[in-house]
């Protein structure tokens, strides 16, 4: 089972469902990386909601793809696949989520769904010109973000990290973050903010490159260019994003009890 | 232009502390760096500091900390911190306001229970501030969901509104909630001050620890009083010098944040000393502090002394300890300024860290002026622009929109005389000048808002402004081009029509 085999597998993937309207390119959970029974999700029916805690197991998202040592029953996903959509320097909050939408409250579902649908609406279209929300749409096809520095300066609004997780983003590899933004996807457990050992990666990669992020070998996979970036392992923040969030995470490991009477 | 700064002085160490870890020093190169910064200071020469003893030996002897690290260190219980240690940390204050204070709620109710209560009625303050005088129903609804809030957990301070057609029918309406914050007593010194808002950092004018923080953060924060903080390592800016009568607290911190970038101070904390710090008064330095996070700074500092004492005296009968950095404290890097070579200076778009001489930006043309923001509409920088308008004359070229912070500064507008116009107040000034009306009280256009917010920037237009970020659309249009100036520059660029130095009037 090579990597170039699975890779080829996975290019394939993407063709067959840009036929589709509104289709994600996460895969089935295989255990050989040779099939092509690939299921591809609409958005409605992607099972995330964002305020219980993700502890049911996520069947749409692929774990391993080319090493196959994961079982049926393995919990978390630990690599996201699909297009990438690539971002310069200084992303600052009121790109990601322009201020006359924060009048959304993301604690109410569909509140939440239509941040989604505005994520990354600041952005000037003449620098990028390629929608990250198809029109008419209210989710994204890329759940790959690669960003350059300072990723999400700015505003201290939680709805910068939510618009992105609502829309359909998974992780974002930046070459660092601003703190809150940073703090903020850790304690909502919207994104991954993973950073990349390199600098400068954004340059080398296009929007619409199909890529992997392998949060357990700690890599991102530009399938489209063939390089391979080391990424600075999450460490302590992973299992809180793994948990949903810090409440989660907080009753996860007792820290905290469970709904309090307080 | 020539650059007043010295290289930073602890540029020895400077790469071993960047890696974000603080290395404990042996005594001989602590005692080197003490004695480097005694003579850059020239102080009294100090004693060499003596090697850790334990404390169960001593019973007191701590690490130098600054000012940040024992703010934290109270807040936590712990004797001493050093940088980069997660502590939980118990906050003093909560603040809120109407475009995160929701989602705060929700969270809260969602993880704590519907019938929750919050962890201290009294040290949660509620402000709503940002998107008031709209017919935005959701803005309007938000407004709503704080009120039930605080009449559901009866919430001491919270500054309400239900007239938007007329802000001086409502008696406990404030504006802007870090100038509220200010002005209301809620800033004290080396408490831990806590806000759903980036522009929390304002606070730590007050000698203390005052940051952003996301909704998540918050509903944690109200369920247990409680947060997990990394404490950060003190960056030291030293401003000396005689502060040049066509210089504001807004010229300095821009000369910063050009000098150190956008993300310069990301995770680190700012600390402001320096006789210059010293001349400001109170509204000058939450200006200072205010953009802090400009520069990804997690928290600004102040040290306390008389002018700080003097405003607080009517505010607040809460006792408080100010505390200092010690004279040994290690502090990441230093950077000095020479305040009185340093010129006026604009944020050209689109970033804060742009920097440009204003002088050097005399061909841009404008297409309006806005002052106002918690950073640039205090009463104070109406003061500023007022001796602009006066020491002119004439009247501005471009529609001027002016937006008090809070009802007090609308107040001070109206009342408080300008000093060398033989009477006049600010308004009748602005009103000569061909200024706007003052408008409402409230964040305004700053961040653009709902559609029909006041002064927002709808078309693309070149507007200079005393708020504090120009990146794009954040006034509204995508393509509006955002000149970030101070009071003295935005009211001169008015006069004239084109960014200008506003020595052009002030000397």
């Amino acid at each position: 089972m090579s990597m170039a085999a699975a890779a080829v597998a996975m290019a394939a993937a993407p063709a067959a469902a840009a036929k589709a309207t509104n289709t994600f390119l996460f895969s089935q959970k295989t255990h050989s990386p040779l099939t092509p029974n690939l299921r591809f999700a609409t958005r409605a029916s992607f099972p995330k909601y964002p305020y219980f805690s993700r502890s049911a197991p996520d069947p749409l998202l692929l774990s391993t793809a080319p090493r196959s040592t994961t079982t049926p029953s393995s919990p978390s996903p630990t690599t996201y696949h699909g297009p990438c959509y690539v971002l310069g320097d200084n992303i600052d909050t009121d790109q990601i989520i322009p201020a006359e939408h924060l009048t959304l409250v993301p604690s109410k579902p569909d509140e939440y769904r239509k941040l989604g649908s505005f994520a990354l609406s600041g952005l000037p279209s003449t620098a990028y010109p390629v929608p990250f929300i198809p029109p008419g749409s209210d989710a994204t096809h890329f759940p790959v973000v690669i960003a350059g520095a300072n990723f999400g300066c700015g505003s201290s609004r939680e709805h910068a990290p939510v618009a992105l997780g609502a829309s359909g983003v998974r992780a974002v590899v930046a070459e660092y973050y601003a703190r809150i933004f940073f703090r903020n996807s850790v304690a909502t457990g919207e994104i991954y903010p993973l950073e990349s050992e390199e600098t400068g990666i954004w340059k080398e990669c296009t929007t619409g490159d199909i890529v992997t992020v392998d949060l357990a070998e700690s890599r991102l996979i530009n399938h489209t260019t063939g390089k391979v970036y080391r990424l600075k392992p999450i460490g302590d923040a992973g299992p809180v994003i793994e948990a949903g969030g810090i409440f989660a995470y907080a009753r996860k490991t007792g820290m905290i009890a469970s709904a309090s009477t307080a | 232009m020539a650059s007043p700064i010295m290289a930073p002085t602890s540029s020895i160490f400077g790469e071993k502390m960047e890696s974000g870890l603080i290395s404990r020093f042996s005594p001989s190169i602590s005692a080197h760096r003490c004695r480097k910064q005694a003579l850059n200071r020239v102080l009294a020469v100090m004693a060499p500091a003596q090697p850790q003893r334990s404390p169960a030996t001593t019973g007191s002897v701590k690490h130098a900390m600054t000012m940040t690290e024992k703010i934290l260190a109270r807040a936590s219980e712990r004797p001493q911190l050093a940088p980069g240690e997660n502590v939980w940390v118990n906050v003093d204050v909560l603040m809120t306001h109407d475009i995160c204070g929701p989602g705060t709620i929700g969270i809260f109710k969602r993880e704590f229970g519907q019938n929750a209560k919050v962890w201290d009625r009294e040290k949660i303050v509620i402000i709503p501030d940002h998107y008031i005088f709209t017919s935005d129903e959701r803005a309007n609804r938000n407004v709503d969901i704080l009120r039930d809030f605080y009449m559901e957990q009866n919430i001491k301070y919270y500054y309400d509104i239900k007239d938007l057609g007329n802000f001086r029918a409502n008696p406990d309406y404030k504006g802007v909630c870090h100038i509220a914050l200010a002005q209301e007593g809620h800033c004290r010194p080396s408490e831990v001050l806590l806000g759903t808002d980036s522009h929390t950092c304002n606070a730590g004018a007050f000698g203390q620890f005052a940051t952003g923080i996301g909704n998540t953060d918050a509903g944690f924060v109200m369920g247990t009083g409680k947060i997990l903080l990394k404490i950060p390592p003190t960056m030291r800016f030293i401003l000396d010098g005689e502060m040049p009568k066509y210089l504001l607290a807004k010229d300095l911190i821009l000369q910063i944040i050009g000098e150190i970038t956008v993300s310069g101070a990301t995770y680190k904390s700012m600390e402001f000393v320096g006789s210059t710090v010293e001349s400001l008064n109170m509204e000058e330095r939450m200006t200072l502090c205010n953009m802090v996070i400009e520069a990804g700074g997690k928290n600004g500092v102040v040290p306390v002394d008389k002018t700080t004492l003097k405003y607080l005296e009517d505010k607040t009968t809460l006792t408080f300890e100010p505390v200092y950095s010690d004279d040994c404290a290690r502090f990441i890097q230093e950077y000095k300024f020479d305040v009185s070579k340093l010129e006026p200076l604009v944020a050209k778009p689109h970033s804060p860290g742009n920097r440009a001489l204003a002088r050097e930006c005399k061909d841009v043309k404008i297409d309006r002026v806005y002052i106002g923001s918690c950073t640039g509409g205090k009463t104070e920088d109406f003061l500023a622009a007022a001796k602009v308008f006066l020491a002119s004359g004439k009247k501005v070229k471009v529609p001027t929109f002016l937006v008090p912070a809070t009802q007090k500064v609308w107040m001070d507008i109206y009342g408080l005389p300008v000093p060398g116009s033989g009477g006049k107040t600010c308004s009748q000034i602005f009103e000569e000048a061909g200024c706007e009306v003052p408008a409402s009280p409230s964040c305004a256009a700053c961040m653009g808002g709902p559609l029909d917010t006041y002064a927002r920037i709808n078309e693309r237009q070149v507007c200079v402004s005393t708020t504090n970020r120009n990146f794009p659309g954040r006034m509204g249009h995508k393509e509006g081009q955002i000149y970030l100036a101070s009071p003295y520059t935005a009211a001169a660029s008015a006069l004239t029509g084109y960014v200008t130095d506003p020595r052009e009037f002030l000397l």
